[in-house]
């Protein structure tokens, strides 16, 4: 085996040797288009043409098309999961799909096209670093465009990556490509000030500038699709300014060799952790020392997000599951009234002055939704501030107030400690994703 | 930099969905098949409550058509991390009548599995039982979360299922209500190899190249024992094999290889244009058959 060998040129298989391997990153992605977009052929060619796809997959592929009269191997049909999905051609739920180059590896977060839209996207962006939006080129931006876009921003969904599909249809000509792209962002630089948003033409069907450069649109210099997969920047994704380490789980053995053994175990939700460093505990304010930064049989001088650890302190405080270990000179915001975007995912509307469960990084607390300020409409942006019923898959902004002080950053400063679910204490469900302002 | 490479994102993920599983349910499991996906969990176990050992039991899912490889290792693991290990035999599901034994030339215990796993978690109350399933095995599994909430008949509705955003996890359940959780659900078949080649994880010798008496069925290589009844025009023979995924032996389709460490597995499955399932005759049953046997509550 080459080990040492980093073959640009890409060969079924070289991204498998172990040093390769290892020293890929992971990219988390979401696809948002609707039905007619082609979502589903794009994700296929990605697959395809990145050789993901086995053997018996595509057999299995293969006899579906023949069956269901269709002349070539549909590649819209690798993502099928269900079985009623198979049946009505239609998709139901957020898909996982995985594939890997020799640069990275990706988890593609697969959203239906039409059922419960916002909801299932909303699911898929929650954890993605990026975002493809589709345009086909023959409709250019509609409304649907542009409430995937605001879905993105909302999410704050890190880069954009916009996909003008079916060019094809359109003789690949540059004019309909740059149109689009002016149109496009006459409405974005509203949407995504500031964003990394970067302009495709494709076609998915026959696979131009997907995995390989398109003959067809030698005009364009955006290269493939896969390359900005690749390359787009990730390692400021998570916020590495603002300490924050939700305590999850205390770790106390019962054994003699580590009779005063007391850690408290985590993922880092933001900053850079060091041994020694000055640190309080909330809700409590008590001050103490890092003294270790543990991972399995090993001690690290320094942890980052998203970093699963487990600190030890120089003092014995009282700790549970819930409070949080920030640095003494940056404190997150605490506070019982909570202003908070929400998507609403579930079929019984949001009731005011209702008592929910809230679940925000490893705490758990009850809240009433005091009020309602807003419904957004999602194709215009307009506020509706008389609307007060919050359906599903609305986006709304309400306050809440909980029961004990929550530790947060606005959600657009930090993923991990702006984000919470609400949950009906009746029927358990998850109601709503929030984003907090 | 302080960027993690996919690897170490994927072990840090999985240690937060196991300590979360700790933390949000009161009698918790985890599910060891002795398959190379259960290792791992048990190793990320390990790695997330050092120096603590691992705070729930061990439950195999006995069908008694085991691999001896698979027992002896299961019962050397357990000693090694002082675990607890309860069996939940298939056998025993049959004797008291909770499950009947399948008959014919296909005949297999996999599908009795659910019924014995069922009452396990019902008799031992088992409020969430961490499994080895990943996204990438089989279409049905594309669509699961990581933590998949299971009714009290310990079925799974996958039209219905909740949102699941972020990392926040919701374990809230009912009564007798239970969950599946799959801490590696995000891993593929390379990233378990890769994992245990790198943190040097044992695995049960079945995994590597041996000899062993076996037949030839519907494209799959399978391993002669008592139980299994052949058919008059199926032959015996030695062969070089080695096993791809590891579970009863009348489902377990051995692939011929010379394969005998980890660098040459891995290798062997860079080449590999057969997924990982492919070789699993308890799928070949029907297109949808993992969809059918998890909505039943199958692992």
């Amino acid at each position: 085996m080459q080990d040492e060998e980093m073959t640009p040129q890409k060969q079924p298989g070289s991204e498998f040797s172990s040093k390769v391997y290892l020293d890929m990153e992971l990219l988390r992605f979401t696809t948002a288009g609707s039905v007619d977009d082609g979502k589903s052929t794009l994700i296929g060619r990605l697959l395809y043409d990145s050789k993901s796809i086995f053997e018996d997959q595509l057999d299995a592929v293969k006899k579906a098309s023949l069956k269901k009269g269709s002349e070539h191997i549909n590649l819209a049909l690798l993502t099928d999961g269900l079985r009623a999905e198979r049946e009505q051609g239609i998709t139901i739920d957020v898909a996982y799909r995985y594939f890997a180059t020799p640069q990275r590896k990706f988890i593609i977060a697969d959203t239906p096209g039409h059922i419960q839209y916002t909801r299932n996207m909303v699911t898929g962006a929650s954890t993605a670093n990026a975002a493809i939006i589709l345009i086909d080129a023959r409709n250019g931006v509609t409304e649907q465009t542009h409430r995937h876009s605001y879905i993105a921003s909302l999410l704050e969904i890190p880069h954009i990556i916009v996909c003008i599909n079916k060019m094809d249809l359109q003789d690949y000509r540059q004019d309909v490509f740059e149109k689009i792209k002016t149109d496009f962002k006459l409405f974005s630089d509203k949407v995504f000030p500031g964003k990394d948003v970067r302009f495709i033409p494709i076609s998915a069907l026959h696979g131009d500038n997907v995995v390989d450069p398109s003959d067809n649109m030698t005009w364009s210099r955006e290269g493939t699709l896969l390359h900005a997969l690749e390359t787009i920047p990730i390692s400021n994704d998570y916020n590495l300014t603002d300490g924050r380490f939700p305590v999850q789980y205390i770790i106390r053995p019962e054994m003699d060799e580590f009779h005063d053994y007391r850690g408290y175990a985590g993922r880092i939700s933001g900053g850079i952790f060091h041994k020694g460093d000055k640190v309080v505990v909330l809700p409590s304010g008590i001050s103490s020392v890092i003294t270790s930064i543990d991972t399995f049989n090993q001690q690290a001088e320094e942890s980052f997000p998203p970093m699963s650890v487990t600190l030890t302190l120089a003092d014995d405080i009282d700790i549970s599951r819930g409070d949080m270990i920030v640095p003494e000179d940056n404190l997150p915001t605490q506070s019982s009234e909570i202003e908070v975007m929400i998507c609403w995912m579930n079929q019984r509307p949001l009731q005011v002055n209702g008592k929910y469960a809230v679940k925000h990084t490893t705490r758990d607390v009850r809240c009433v939704v005091t009020d309602v300020k807003y419904i957004l409409n999602i194709n215009t942006l307009e506020k509706q501030v008389e609307e007060k019923t919050v359906k599903l898959n609305d986006i709304a902004c309400v306050m809440l107030r909980t029961t004990k002080p929550l530790f947060f950053d606005p959600y657009s400063r930090n993923r991990i400690t702006g984000s919470l679910i609400l949950i009906d204490e009746s029927t358990n469900e998850t109601m709503a994703a929030g984003m907090i302002l | 930099m302080h960027q993690l490479h996919h690897l170490q994102e994927l072990e840090s993920e999985a240690i937060f969905v196991i300590r979360e599983v700790a933390a949000q349910f009161e009698r918790p499991a985890l599910l060891f098949s002795g398959g190379k996906d259960s290792i791992v969990l048990v190793h990320l176990s390990q790695k997330a409550f050092w120096p603590a050992r691992i705070p729930f039991p061990l439950v195999h899912i006995d069908t008694g058509h085991n691999f001896v490889e698979t027992l002896q290792f299961r019962d050397s693991l357990v000693e090694k991390f002082h675990a607890r290990l309860i069996v939940g035999s298939v056998q025993e599901s049959i004797d008291n009548g909770r499950a009947v034994e399948e008959q014919g030339i296909n005949a297999s215990r996999n599908v009795l599995q659910t019924v014995t796993l069922l009452d396990t978690i019902e008799k031992y109350k088992f409020d969430a039982a961490i499994g080895g399933g990943r996204r990438d095995e089989e279409k049905a599994r594309a669509k699961e979360r990581f933590f998949s909430h299971r009714d009290e008949f310990g079925q799974w509705d996958p039209k219905n299922q909740r949102p699941e955003l972020w990392n926040i996890f919701n374990g809230k359940k009912r009564m007798g209500e239970h969950f599946r959780v799959f801490p590696i659900s995000n891993w593929t078949e390379m990233d378990i190899w890769q994992y245990i080649h790198q943190e040097n994880i044992d695995l049960p010798s079945i995994y590597y190249t041996h000899e062993r008496e076996v037949f030839y069925r519907d494209g799959v290589w399978l391993a002669c024992a008592p139980f299994m009844k052949m058919k008059e025009t199926e032959k015996t023979e030695v062969r070089k094999v080695r096993c791809r995924t590891v579970g009863d032996i009348s489902c377990t389709g051995l692939s011929l290889s010379t394969a005998n460490s980890l660098e040459d597995i891995i290798r062997e499955i860079a080449a590999t244009r057969v997924t990982e399932r492919g070789g699993r005759y308890d799928d070949k049953r029907s297109d949808a058959a993992m969809e059918d046997r998890k909505k039943e509550g199958y692992f």
